[in-house]
């Protein structure tokens, strides 16, 4: 590079960049938003089929937990190969931003139900045990009490995964999948053009922080503490 | 009076790890009359949770029947018996408040639990609030309010479906006693003005002579003793509740405090019965006095329970007339016993 100023190569990929941003953008709200859907699901039933708890079920936990623990602890890499051809099935392809989002929802979605399982698990029996004592039905008292005991520490369970989806679209790259990992790798590492690093990395700081900052606001609200 | 809650042979197991059971509430019946205020007593683990936890169905017995209201709890579905829940309030010590509501959203619950309109829902929890005096704090949430407060919420809501029937689990135990005094006035308020049922579950004294008409006492998951409040507390019948009262009165020397009072005071010492029977001091004052007996006042006490004198007195008594001073006092109805 030679005389040229440290950031040049970013200024003459702005497109680029930009459109990494997006795409990073994109797969991190998507997959946020699906995994926390698919994970609350989830963490419910872990939740009310836990033994002696509202919908106490051995088999039914006994196999989601076992399907949580099994995928959980994979790393992120190895799952996005592994799940090929349900990608294929669902997306209709094992690469691109589509594909990976996919995979990060999908990944994302057992780490979230452990999160809410966790929150749940921490709302106060008393307060099942009041609204059983009023008479409220089993769904009742999971949707209308425990639910909404458990939220405040929910969302902020929500916003620390929400760094793991951004660091696993960092690694998207890999699969052609875009965003500022891709950016990062292509333009930036494999070109020792280190401005262009640096960039990306300020870029996912900044989406990182702006990412918990929102949940913290949330949270405080739902917690109104 | 008629009856509203009746156990007959009632008993509640639970399986232990190591494959033996243990009876939380072992052969129970027992009977709560229509418009009393019922005092369950007994020490820690004695199966008073587990019994009015019976009552309303939050958990079945292992054998016996539960009737409320002249319905046999035992007999009915999971649906039926959501119904029955919401005709019995329950209160708590942790008060088991909705953080997630407001005040009012917590008295509002069991409401739209019961399906009743949004209007009419207002309706009655502004009312409720009112009762306990918490109407400015309806839109607070619990974490603001002090524990005597909260236990006002928890008493709007246990009462927002109109029950008749109120259980109080230890509901003053995590209390100040100023606070305490303040939650029972109320519980009484409820008892007198809305004419509910109370089965108050304690191990509190307070709570026993403030409110209570009638006390069971509770010894390894069986009733050992029922009686009115004042006959259960002047004599009691039981060795079991004879040990509780004791504890709870403070006004019988304990063992260790026998002790200590015999190194000061050798002569013999005579524990003399209190009750409202007029002029009873005088009598004992006869007796001492007719027989030459010096008495020296050592411990004891005399409170009220519902407003009639209760309490024991311990002297020392010197001279040679004792035996006949200890005759003398029966003789003229009064109950005296020599510590030993
Ligand atoms: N769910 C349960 N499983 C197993 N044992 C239980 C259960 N609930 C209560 N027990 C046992 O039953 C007995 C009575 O318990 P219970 O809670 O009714 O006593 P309690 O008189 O209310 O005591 P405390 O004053 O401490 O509240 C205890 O020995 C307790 O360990
Ligand atoms: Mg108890």
């Amino acid at each position: 590079m030679g005389e040229d100023g440290f950031f040049d190569g970013f200024l003459g990929t702005t497109d680029v960049f930009l459109t990494a941003i997006w795409q990073t953008l994109f797969m991190a709200l998507v997959s946020i938003v699906a995994a926390g859907l698919i994970g609350l699901a989830l963490g419910i039933a872990l939740y009310a089929t836990r033994p002696g708890n509202l919908f106490g079920n051995r088999l039914v936990f006994g196999v989601l937990g076992f399907v949580v623990n099994l995928v959980r602890p994979i790393p992120f890499i190895i799952f996005l190969a592994a799940i090929g051809p349900l990608q294929r099935a669902v997306v209709g392809s094992t690469i691109g931003t589509n594909a990976v989002t996919f995979a990060i929802s999908l990944a994302a979605a057992f780490a979230v139900s452990r999160i809410v399982e966790q929150s749940l698990v921490g709302v106060d029996p008393g307060v099942v045990e009041a609204a059983r004592a009023v008479g409220a039905s089993r769904t009742a008292i999971l949707f209308t009490v425990v639910v909404p005991e458990g939220l405040g520490p929910l969302v902020l369970g929500y916003t620390f995964i929400f760094v793991g989806i951004v660091d696993m679209s960092a690694q998207a790259g890999l699969v052609g999948g875009g965003g500022l990992g891709d950016y990062a790798i292509t333009y930036g590492s494999q070109r020792y053009d280190w401005g262009i690093v640096y960039v990306s990395v300020a870029a996912i700081v900044v989406i990182v922080q702006v990412g918990q900052l929102i949940g913290n606001r949330i949270a405080r609200g739902v917690l109104r503490r | 009076m008629s009856t509203l809650v009746s156990l007959e042979n009632v008993s509640k197991r639970y399986d232990r790890r190591d494959g033996t059971s243990v009876a939380a509430v072992d052969d129970v019946s027992l009977e709560v009359r229509e418009g009393e205020v019922l005092a369950v007593i007994g020490y820690s683990g004695a199966g008073k949770s587990t019994l009015v936890r019976l009552v309303n169905a939050l958990e079945r017995p292992t054998s016996g029947t539960v009737r409320v209201g002249g319905q046999d709890l035992t007999a009915l579905s999971e649906r039926e018996l959501r119904q029955a829940r919401s005709r019995i309030g329950m209160i708590f010590q942790q008060f088991n408040l909705f953080r997630s509501r407001t005040v009012a959203g917590n008295v509002a619950y069991p409401l739209r639990v019961a399906g009743v309109a949004k209007a009419q829902r207002e309706a009655r929890t502004a009312e409720l609030l009112d009762f306990v005096g918490l109407l400015d704090r309806a839109h607070a949430h619990p974490e603001q309010l002090s524990g005597g407060q909260k236990q006002r919420v928890g008493i709007a809501r246990a009462l927002a479906t109109n029950p008749p029937l109120l259980l109080a689990d230890e509901a003053t135990s995590a209390l100040d006693p100023d606070t305490t005094a303040e939650v029972l006035s109320l519980l009484r308020r409820v008892n007198t003005e809305l004419g509910v049922t109370i089965v108050v579950i304690t191990h509190e004294m307070d709570a026993v002579r403030l409110v209570a008409d009638r006390v069971a006492v509770m010894e390894a998951g069986r009733v050992v003793e029922v009686g009115d409040v004042y006959d259960v507390f002047s004599d009691p019948q039981t060795p079991a509740a004879q040990r509780f009262v004791r504890s709870a009165t403070h006004d019988r020397p304990s063992a260790g405090t026998l002790a200590r009072l015999r190194t000061h005071h050798p002569g013999r010492l005579v524990s003399v019965r209190i009750t409202d029977e007029p002029k009873i001091q005088q009598l004992i004052d006869a007796a001492f006095r007719d027989t030459g007996t010096s008495a020296e006042l050592v411990y004891g006490g005399v409170s009220e329970i519902r407003e009639r004198r209760t309490g024991s007195l311990t002297y020392e008594l010197g001279g040679t007339g004792v035996d006949a001073a200890l005759a003398a006092l029966r003789s003229a109805g009064v109950h005296a016993e020599e510590e030993v």
